[in-house]
């Protein structure tokens, strides 16, 4: 894993690249998300330096948009989806089960960081309704006593 | 050219490819290289098959063998018994939901799930690989293009387009050849020519499908308009949630580029355009083009309001035509086979076909492409091979969160944009949800306010304020706290948010709880008067009860979290529901089918 001071040299070469594109702050947050995982405040300040924008804009941008976090994920993101198809299929008892088992309520991340729980829009795998991607890994066809063991293999990990 | 004996089609679709569909085309590879194979055999990972049920799906041509649900432990037997020595893998042949007939002698187009349905916009998907930019000029690809550049004036692309009746796959359904006119009718020095492809709708995946399927129909498509409306620049504002669309895309873009079918001087005519590519960030109202054009700036993606319309003053400030997907997906068929032709499929009002991702409570899941006018029945009992385990039909739900439910009674109503809105529903973008008994229309209603709260963008008050006192009353009453008037509450407050909010998120976020008071009116007023919920399904207004088929086995009482089962070894068991947590644990835990929720 890159240090510190190499993601914000990265997160240079990134607002480097944009700078001067006509719409460049959600192309550069994109790259940042990806660098950091998510986009504390420090770096929406450099972002806006760097392109030569108000924090206020950088801010208005990173808030608006819901893939822009402002504070860190856990090393395992579990998105399930609640598209319609995964709704109607018993998606809430999925997720209502991942929030027991991991004692956390959907958009937060457990004490250890280990797992940020998410409830997604739809994943457009309606055919495996419902489904929950880990770290882009989908499973589909789930229901909620097939839960536990998946979690296992990820804190085993 | 290299030939080749037999073609394996592995899918490559979403549903497939999150079902492990890369997992066999490497063991495919793998295993044909060690029987020797590799120079007689290719392997083709393809769009979306459409059946995604069955998935992940593989067939294998000349003789067409449609495999279903393959594991990577599946392949080796069908390399060394099918590929090798010819016999086909009768175990994996998809077997028909409905007649239990195997596939094992009838080609793709005599499955039940394909039999009624015609392939326009879809026609390369599944049948290409979309990677390889000969593939699609093989199958006629940017022979449109060139007709279009060397045979007709803009005026005539834009006639041809305008007479097919083609309506906007997008939801609203305005015609695109008009949308064309007005666009070209601007006069500055530089226009946009834009592809929606922020597919937001929940259930609906077809423009997923098209991108990763077909992604230079889509280029073909922007290419053409951009030379119809007068533009040398195209933008595709996609989903950051479908990154295999985005590298599809990206690998199209840099194919044409290479061909010279994209750039400077295309065909030698004059002609330029170049297409960039922008990453949406999970906004639902970017779907919304002035806010979708906002996003393509790099701001907020906030609606404005209209007039000024796109055509006059879009991106950039500049006049802008935007496409869904799926629209562009039907052009380059326009202008190679003609209006006519286009005309013949569908009905007067609603002309060609449209893809429809059919999704919830039915047998085949998947995307299925049909002529407008299909009655729906046909579309849930036929094609999609009618409900699992033996349930009702309870309704079907389309047009995503701006649309409605339509119930068992309206079956037999054609598909198509005008008849589905006087129902209260509409075509929407083509999700197509069905529901069957078990599922509560208040619930249903619930789960769509909450989406649109979550994805009302706050600019204007009706849609940030109303769309939320809309949810607490809904809320409400799935807890069992409905009160008398709260039905007339719900639809004074759905009237004037959809007569003042600023654009359409707001306008048709009332439609789900309008259609399904309008034909579940029973369901809202058991929950009110007699705290109900009738499909069993609401938490709060079950109480789960134990039948006389309980054998007293004690199993659901050990299991009980709040330990609110009581009884004797072999003798019925009771709940106590003033304890009871309601988590269901007993009726999962019960072997004998004796716990009931009422």
């Amino acid at each position: 894993m890159p240090d510190n001071k190499e993601k914000y040299a990265q997160l240079e070469e990134a607002i480097a690249k944009h700078k001067g594109e006509r719409g460049a702050v959600m192309p550069v947050l994109q790259e940042a998300m990806n660098i950091f995982g998510y986009v504390p405040k420090d770096v929406q300040e450099k972002i806006a330096e760097g392109l030569g924008v108000t924090l206020a804009e950088v801010f208005g941008v990173s808030t608006f948009y819901s893939q822009f976090s402002l504070e860190p994920k856990g090393e395992y993101v579990i998105d399930v989806c609640l598209g319609t198809a995964c709704y109607v299929k018993g998606s809430q008892k999925i997720i209502d089960k991942l929030a027991e088992e991991l004692k956390i309520e959907p958009g937060h991340t457990t004490p250890d960081g280990k797992f940020t729980l998410n409830a997604t829009r739809c994943l457009g795998a309606c055919g495996l309704a419902p489904v929950m991607m880990i770290n882009g890994e989908v499973y589909g066809r789930l229901t909620p006593d097939q839960i536990p063991a998946i979690l296992d293999k990820y804190r085993a990990m | 050219m290299e030939l080749y004996r037999s073609h394996v089609l592995v899918c490559g679709g979403t549903g497939c490819s999150s079902s492990g569909s890369a997992n066999l085309i490497e063991r495919f590879e793998q295993q044909l290289k060690e029987k020797g194979l590799e120079n007689e055999v290719k392997v083709v990972r393809t769009g979306c098959f459409g059946l995604c049920e069955a998935g992940p799906v593989v067939i294998v041509y000349p003789e067409g063998t449609f495999y279903s649900r393959v594991k990577v432990d599946d392949v080796d037997e069908i390399v060394s018994e099918h590929l090798l020595k010819g016999r086909k893998v009768q175990r994996l042949i998809y077997v028909d939901h409905k007649t239990k007939e195997s596939s094992a002698q009838k080609s793709l187009a005599e499955i039940g799930f394909y039999k009624q349905q015609q392939r326009v916009a879809l026609r390369n998907c599944g049948v290409i690989d979309p990677e390889n930019i000969d593939e699609y000029i093989a199958f006629d690809g940017y022979r449109a293009l060139a007709k279009a550049l060397t045979e007709m004036t803009p005026e005539q692309v834009i006639k041809e387009v305008l007479d097919s009746g083609l309506r906007g796959r997008g939801g609203a359904g305005f015609p695109t050849g008009k949308k064309w006119q007005f666009a070209r009718a601007s006069k500055a020095e530089q226009k946009y020519f834009v592809c929606n492809a922020d597919e937001g709708d929940p259930g609906a995946f077809m423009d997923r499908s098209l991108l990763e399927g077909d992604p230079h129909a889509i280029l073909e498509a922007m290419a053409i308009g951009g030379y119809a409306i007068g533009a040398s620049e195209g933008w595709i504002y996609v989903r950051a949630e479908y990154p295999i669309a985005v590298k599809r895309l990206e690998k199209a873009i840099a194919q044409a580029r290479d061909y010279g079918l994209l750039g400077e001087n295309i065909f030698d005519t004059g002609f330029n355009f170049d297409i960039h590519i922008r990453l949406g960030a999970g906004a639902f109202v970017c779907g919304e083009e002035t806010a979708l054009m906002a996003s393509i700036e790099g701001r907020r993606g906030e609606p404005k309001p209209k007039p000024p319309f796109p055509a006059v003053k879009g991106l950039f400030e500049s006049p802008t035509n935007i496409n869904n997907v799926e629209t562009l997906g039907n052009i380059a068929q326009i202008i190679l086979k003609g209006a006519d032709w286009f005309k013949s499929i569908g009905t007067p009002a609603s002309t060609g076909t449209k893809v429809f991702a059919l999704g919830g409570k039915i047998n085949n899941t998947g995307l299925v492409e049909i002529p407008m006018g299909t009655p729906l029945r046909t579309i849930i009992e036929d094609i999609g091979g009618g409900i699992p385990n033996g349930k009702k039909f309870k309704a079907v739900q389309t047009g995503g969160p701006s649309g409605g439910c339509i119930p068992a009674s309206l079956l037999d109503i054609p598909v198509e944009y005008d008849t589905l809105t006087s129902v209260g529903a509409m075509m929407g973008s083509g999700g197509m949800i069905v529901m069957d008994e078990d599922n509560c229309m208040v619930d249903i209603a619930r789960f769509f306010l909450d989406f649109t709260v979550d994805e009302s963008c706050g600019k204007c008050t009706p849609c940030r304020v109303g769309t939320r006192r809309m949810l607490e009353i809904l809320q409400r009453i799935t807890e069992g706290k409905g009160e008398e008037g709260d039905i007339e509450k719900l639809e004074e407050l759905a009237e004037s948010i959809k007569s003042s909010a600023l654009c359409g998120l707001g306008q048709t976020a009332p439609n789900p709880v309008l259609s399904t008071i309008k034909f579940f009116r029973d369901e809202y007023e058991a929950h009110i008067r007699e705290k109900r919920c009738p499909a069993h399904h609401c938490q709060a207004l079950l109480n789960y009860v134990i039948t006389d088929k309980c054998r007293g086995c004690t199993a659901c009482a050990r299991k009980c979290p709040v330990g609110c089962i009581s009884g004797e070894l072999k003798g019925q068991h009771v709940i106590d529901t003033s304890k009871c947590i309601k988590c269901g644990t007993c009726i999962a835990t019960c072997k004998f089918g004796a716990i009931i929720k009422e």
